[in-house]
């Protein structure tokens, strides 16, 4: 009996491949030739100089913005293609909630996207309800964002971003807006997320110690033009706890990228 | 499923900011009251001691007098001016509002209308309501048309800036979830429109009833601008300030119930 041809499985591909891609802003080059595969189901931090092309690498990956140059392929698929298929989530720096709906509506949002137009929307395995509870702000569902604290509503867009089962997750700057201590609670949170849900997740930030807690790699970008200065593999015991930013090898890692970074 | 357990940090302040005490919330009330009162009675002292013949100014309680005798006239042109005034309030809104969708839909539109709507806005209300009148005719048309004129202007400019005031980030929002442009248009474009509209809805509520009334000076036998005008020529001083007294409650009746529907719709 002769083989049959299988369809490549999804795992043969990367999560995000980039092929020589660039990214233009009229005279400006914001990324240069950037070639990179993200693995499916791993967490990379992102860092570098601010304006060195960190938010528009994200950008670039959600079809926000086209590659003027070279490919960026999700799951083997356009972004474009990826995009309508609902596999990719972004969670910005501000919740960007609609503040008329409430907290559990929010999260339904990205149901209702298409739902008369016949789109198929991939529904997850959790119900917005359940996500909300996975978050920590059960019982608030009926709030509106301007009665949530800034940390409350970061946690609504996380959930929001999860409730179409996302295969990639792009983060940028989520916690920028938080004090330390709440930081410190949604980055332990966001590891569980991820450990539960298996999906490849992007996780801009400005914060060094937050980039080697969160990250399996950290992409280390430079400016003018944007390129990447180095892919650091952070090789950290996992689960992990708060606990490991004392060690001498979590600052170890910090003091090398810190370095990098003062290169930049 | 495992639920991340969190201490739940920030629950601690709690959105229910304690209403004003009672004793506070009773002087918001009788601050402005007792002054309104106060001024009221020096009127009334004010035209006994100066001895102020009535046909110049009345005194509040001739003016009283004339508001309960003279009752069953002052409803009788009450109705026209209220159903001008929400007429007029209805179509002039509607237009604004739906010639605002038209212009954050289409530059065009926008590049060809927003001059004209301009130049009209810039003709003053007490000029052009001749003309509506020799339009119109002397019957409700004229003064509703007015009242929706006067309303159209800062419905419009409002509402345009309403549905543009959704962020870049919102947009973007929508672009991830591949939304369409109805989508956009009515789970984000629409309600952050709304407390645009609603400012722009208060200044029509009380500007409506101006234009009804003036429509009605040009020319109408009934309708508090008749009365107005009848009650100078006649020498009617205490009609008069009844007259203009109901013709400021109506606005203000107009104006509270649109500041009540804002209070409904508008929760964030
Ligand atoms: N829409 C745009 N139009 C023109 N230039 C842009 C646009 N978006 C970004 N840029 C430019 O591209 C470069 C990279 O911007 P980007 O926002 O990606 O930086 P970043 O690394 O995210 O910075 P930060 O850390 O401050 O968020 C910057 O020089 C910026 O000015
Ligand atoms: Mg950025």
């Amino acid at each position: 009996m002769a083989a049959l041809q299988t369809p490549a499985a999804e795992s043969d591909f990367a999560a995000a491949s980039l092929q020589g891609a660039s990214v233009r802003f009229g005279e400006l080059t914001a990324l240069s030739n950037i070639t990179l595969d993200i693995p499916v189901g791993e967490f990379w931090t992102i860092l570098g100089p601010s304006g060195c092309g960190k938010s528009t690498m994200l950008r670039l990956v959600s079809d926000l913005i086209p590659a003027a140059a070279g490919s960026a392929v999700i799951f083997g698929k356009s972004t474009e293609e990826a995009r309508l298929a609902r596999e990719i989530a972004f969670v910005f720096q501000d919740a960007t909630l609609l503040p008329w709906r409430t907290a559990l509506s929010n999260v339904e949002l990205p149901l209702e996207i298409g739902r008369k137009r016949g789109v198929t929307i991939p529904a997850g395995d959790r119900t917005p309800m359940e996500l909300l509870e996975m978050v920590g702000l059960k019982g608030r569902e009926n709030a509106l964002p301007h009665e949530l604290s800034g940390g409350m509503r970061q946690r609504v867009a996380i959930a929001r971003a999860l409730v179409c089962q996302p295969k990639l997750l792009l983060m940028d700057e989520p916690f920028g807006a938080l004090d330390e201590m709440k930081r410190d609670l949604l980055n332990m949170q966001l590891l569980e997320i991820w450990r539960e849900t298996g999906t490849t997740i992007l996780f801009v930030t400005h914060s060094i110690s937050e980039a080697v807690f969160l990250g399996q790699k950290v992409l280390m970008l430079q400016a003018h033009p944007g390129r990447i200065k180095q892919i650091v593999d952070i090789d950290l015991p996992s689960p992990r706890e708060i606990k490991i930013r004392e060690t001498p090898r979590f600052n170890k890692y910090c003091s090398e990228l810190r370095a990098l970074l003062e290169e930049c | 499923m495992a639920t991340v357990d969190l201490p739940l940090d920030e629950e601690a302040q709690e959105h229910n900011s304690s209403f004003p005490l009672f004793s506070e919330r009773f002087m918001k009330v009788a601050i402005p009251v007792g002054t309104a009162v106060a001024l009221i009675a020096i009127w009334q002292l004010g035209v006994r001691i100066f001895e102020v013949p009535t046909y110049i100014a009345p005194a509040p309680s001739d003016v009283a007098a004339e508001f309960y005798g003279e009752f069953p006239l002052l409803m009788r042109n009450f109705w026209p001016t209220l159903y001008e005034s929400i007429t007029g309030f209805v179509v002039g809104n509607l237009a604004a509002i739906l010639i605002a969708i038209a212009f954050v839909h289409s530059k065009g539109v926008e590049k060809a209308f927003f001059p004209i709507a301009v130049f009209i806005n810039t003709i003053p209300i007490l000029a052009i309501a001749p003309i509506l009148v020799l339009i119109f005719g002397a019957g409700m048309t004229a003064k509703v048309v007015i009242a929706a004129l006067i309303c159209f202007f800062p419905t419009l400019v409002n509402m345009v800036r309403g549905l543009q005031a959704v962020t870049p980030q919102t947009l973007e929002l929508a672009r991830i979830l591949s939304a369409s442009k109805s989508e956009i248009f009515w789970k984000m474009r629409l309600p952050s429109s709304l407390p645009f509209l609603f400012s722009a809805l208060k200044i029509a509520a009380t500007t409506c009833v101006i234009g009804a009334i003036v429509g009605e000076w040009i020319g109408a036998d009934l309708g508090l601008g008749a009365l107005i005008i009848d009650s100078t020529f006649n020498f009617r001083a205490p009609l008069l300030y009844a007259t203009v007294f109901l013709s400021s409650g109506l606005s203000v009746f107009l104006f509270t119930t649109v500041s009540v529907i804002e209070k409904l719709v508008v929760r964030w």
